[in-house]
């Protein structure tokens, strides 16, 4: 039988970062496929190429049996292949049905009863429970996905893409979701579904395709698949990274998080009863699919992120000495800062949250020194000296401190961020994707860095995504599933195996297989 | 009675100038474009209109009538279609500031409209002539039965043509797909570029032709509430901030401009009307105070559409946003 989609060494770069490399894989007609891997590995952008957003660098794709060439989503369209992507494209004052006329053919008369009809009846086919008068700001989210995937089926779809659907959805939303995906596939379209959740893999597809770092890993068979076997193909062999790693000094309680929780502006609990404790010249390691609470996590302790009713963060300056403890709920950004709690967060557009891009480094530093002192004009030596002393010691390579950041490339930016968030001498340091993107030469500049704070005593967070560096670097790994404390093991102890599993499946929660 | 009548018979016409820069700039801004240069463009509308029809007249031995005011028209939609078109190339294709366009072309649009009608019209008025009488003739037999008629029939023609532009405008909006793609676009011309709608297309359409729906308001000033005369006092730049302020309070809503401009009509008579019907008398320096009433309920139905959060009521998502598509 004909394959619906063949892809054939596909080959996509961004600059210098290779997204996906060689990557041959085919699509069955009628099947759903699972493609997994861990984040940055290329599962979207791939999925991106076969939906017209990016085109191949090199490579061929073959639509049943013909090579196709996919310049655009309208391509796409008249390929009959649509994609669901994780943020949606959809009008949010429209109804449903009038999201669903946009995409229609200019040759087709436009009869909003008539698309109703239409719509309604795919609706009925497939058992998609919507109501097609309602607008979209009123849906829920799982609703708005519901839309979407009507949207391409009226278009014709027979091969459709699925970014991550299951992320935003409840459990019983999930389940609604599959049994429409099962019908689809009974009615011999084609799904492509990215998911990073392994029992979802196990009960929805019936083949699963894996890449690591951008390349391909192999197909297998869903039945006989195990977790463990999935999470091997996934993760890859442990790789032995040297990564200094002190004991801990003196431990003393300095952060205790209780019964943190966090919704979201869609209404999504983000964090959810959230409780674990941070320990003085300790690294605390959270591994965890992005998107699962680490952003709001970092923000909540800082002071930029409501809380939810009884969530809590007290705060030790003193060790662990109860009279002393402050609590941080609650506190403005500054006076937690003040207080000593830093946090360095590299968001994906670096510059995004931490420096501003038109302005030089001294500006920078000034941004977090402006208040010092009782003159009306502000300081200028200190923040240029240590933005001297900070270009010298991390190596910044910038034509000059008066350079605007922006110019800077990523790593030097990261470089600059790093390093004035440690010369405050903080107490607490979170780090957010502090090596994102850099070289492996300056990464060990930052691990270095952090461990230096380590031995001086500092309870560091840091948020990562390589496993193997959280497992090298951090001394406890809090693991996060769904917003909430999905375990927290021994950086000396675990392994890449336990890690990943417990990223990808909620413990301790009876139905999920 | 008889000032209730004058005051309805004041704030109708008025109304109407306001209500074709109103409903210009809805269609501008349901693309997504805050332009921001409507009084400069009722200004270039005003101007051409005038313009046109005062040469007509006077190089041509027997005028005609019809031909004269259709002139007038064309020219001013067409004069206010190029103002339109500078401010879409600046805004769309270049990406400039929108707030910061719109303003230049307010005094761009001023500045071009009032040397050309000192150099050009040097000063004559065309008052009394042919075209004035074009647009002021009112409804023949009916605008004669008595008070009704004076108040229902007694208007140029162009009072009824803003009318019928306005429902046609709710119709195109609503129930057309050129509309449903528009205001898609004004709402989110990412997901509108990816159903296949050219962003690019639409946004010049709309702009150029809302600009040529705004014009309008400043030909029926000069042509027809001006009673024909070239103005130079500056009170269309007043009056298109209005429309401005119009948009706002018809929670960019063709129908709403209907009752809306007339509404504030009336209340920019008030300083005049009120005083006299209530039989009291009313200072110089309060009347400036008084013609601030429509700004001021604009703003409460601000405060209030924003505290009452309906989606329908704000302003199209993207407006004020330069769009260009992502790298893909």
């Amino acid at each position: 039988m004909q394959n619906a989609i063949e892809l054939r060494h596909i080959t996509k770069t961004f600059g210098r970062v290779v997204a996906n490399h060689d990557v041959s894989l085919d699509v069955r007609r009628g099947e759903i496929l699972s493609v997994l891997g861990e984040n940055g590995s290329g599962k979207t952008t791939l999925m991106n190429m076969i939906a017209g957003i990016y085109y191949p660098d090199s490579g061929e794709i073959y639509v049943n049996g013909q090579l196709a060439e996919i310049r655009s989503p309208k391509d796409a369209y008249a390929l009959g292949i649509g994609m669901v992507h994780q943020h949606f494209k959809l009008i949010d004052v429209f109804t449903a049905c009038e999201n669903i006329a946009l995409v229609l053919d200019k040759r087709e008369k436009y009869d909003l009863k008539a698309i109703r009809k239409k719509a309604q009846a795919i609706c009925e086919k497939y058992a998609f429970d919507i109501d097609l008068d309602q607008k979209v700001y009123e849906m829920s989210v799982s609703q708005k996905q519901t839309l979407e995937i009507i949207k391409m089926l009226y278009r014709g779809a027979e091969i459709l893409i699925l970014d991550e659907p299951t992320a935003v959805l409840t459990p019983q939303e999930t389940e609604k979701l599959f049994a429409v995906m099962r019908n689809m596939r009974a009615d011999g379209k084609s799904i492509l579904i990215i998911t990073h959740k392994l029992h979802e893999v196990l009960s929805i597809s019936d083949r699963v395709a894996i890449l690591r770092k951008g390349e391909y890993a192999g197909t297998v068979e869903t039945q006989g698949a195990t977790e463990a076997m999935l999470t091997e193909l996934m993760v890859g062999k442990k790789v032995e990274l040297n990564i200094e790693r002190p004991e801990p000094i003196n431990p003393h309680l300095r952060l205790s998080v209780h019964n943190l929780s966090v919704t979201n502006a869609e209404g999504v609990r983000v964090l959810d009863q959230l409780s674990f404790e941070v320990f003085s010249g300790e690294i605390l390691g959270i591994a965890g699919i992005s998107g699962n609470g680490q952003k709001e996590l970092l923000e909540a302790i800082a002071g930029l992120q409501a809380t939810e009713p009884h969530s809590s963060v007290v705060y030790y300056p003193d060790d662990d000495r109860d009279s002393t403890a402050e609590q941080l709920i609650g506190k403005n950004p500054k006076a937690i800062r003040d207080m000593g709690v830093h946090l360095s967060f590299v968001p994906e557009d670096r510059l995004g949250m931490g420096l501003v891009g038109s302005m030089d480094m001294v500006d920078n530093m000034m941004l977090k020194s402006y208040g010092a002192g009782h003159s009306p004009i502000a300081d200028r030596k200190a923040p240029r000296h240590l933005a001297e002393e900070i270009r010298e010691e991390l190596a910044v390579v910038t034509p000059s401190i008066h350079t605007p950041v922006s110019r800077l490339s990523g790593g030097n930016v990261q470089k600059v961020l790093v390093g004035r968030e440690i010369a405050a001498s903080p107490s607490v340091l979170m780090t957010a994707y502090a090596v994102r993107g850099l070289d492996i030469n300056t990464s060990y500049t930052i691990y270095h860095l952090l461990n230096e704070q380590k031995k001086r005593g500092v309870a560091i967070i840091y948020v990562g995504e390589d496993l193997d560096v959280l497992i090298d670097l951090c001394d406890r790994i809090l693991v996060l599933c769904g917003g909430r404390n999905n375990g927290i093991v021994d950086g000396r102890k675990t392994t890449k195996e336990e890690v990943g599993l417990l990223m990808t499946r909620l413990q301790n929660k009876g139905g999920v297989a | 009675m008889d000032t209730l009548i004058a005051w309805i018979l004041r704030a109708i016409p008025f109304g109407t100038i306001i209500m074709y820069g109103a409903m210009g700039e809805i269609i501008t801004e349901k693309s997504g474009n805050l332009n921001l240069g409507v009084p400069g463009i009722m200004y270039l509308g005003g101007f051409a209109g005038f313009a046109s029809a005062y040469l007509y007249e006077n190089s041509v031995a027997n005028p005609n009538m019809v031909f004269c005011a259709a002139l007038a028209i064309v020219c001013a939609f067409l004069a206010a279609m190029a103002g339109g078109l500078i401010y879409s190339f600046l805004t769309i294709s270049l990406r400039a500031n929108q707030n910061v366009t719109g303003l230049a072309l307010t005094t761009f649009g001023m500045g071009v409209a009032n040397f050309f009608g000192v150099y050009i019209l040097n000063g004559s008025t065309a008052s009394q002539s042919l075209v004035y009488k074009t647009f002021q003739t009112k409804i023949p037999v009916l605008s004669g039965l008595g008070v009704p008629g004076q108040i229902l029939f007694g208007y140029g023609f162009m009072v009824y043509a803003a009318i019928v532009l306005a429902i046609v405008l709710h119709v195109f909006l609503n129930r057309t797909r050129t509309g449903l793609n528009l205001r898609a676009i004004g709402e989110n011309p990412a997901t509108a570029d990816a159903d296949g709608i050219s962003v690019t297309r639409y946004k010049y359409l709309a702009t150029c032709l809302g600009a040529g729906i705004s014009g309008l308001g400043g030909l029926y000033y000069v042509l027809d509430y001006n009673q024909g005369i070239w103005a130079t006092t500056g009170q269309i730049e007043a009056l298109g901030w209005l429309a401005v302020a119009l948009v706002i309070f018809t929670t960019w809503k063709p129908l709403n401009a209907i009752w809306g401009s007339y509404l504030f009509g009336t209340l920019y008579w008030l300083y005049q009307f009120l005083p006299t019907l209530m039989g009291f008398s009313v200072p110089g320096y309060v009347t400036d105070l008084i013609q601030m009433v429509p700004y001021v309920v604009t703003i409460i139905v601000l405060v209030v559409t924003s505290l009452r959060k309906k989606r329908e009521n704000q302003p199209p998502a993207s407006l004020g946003l330069a769009y260009f598509r992502e790298e893909r």
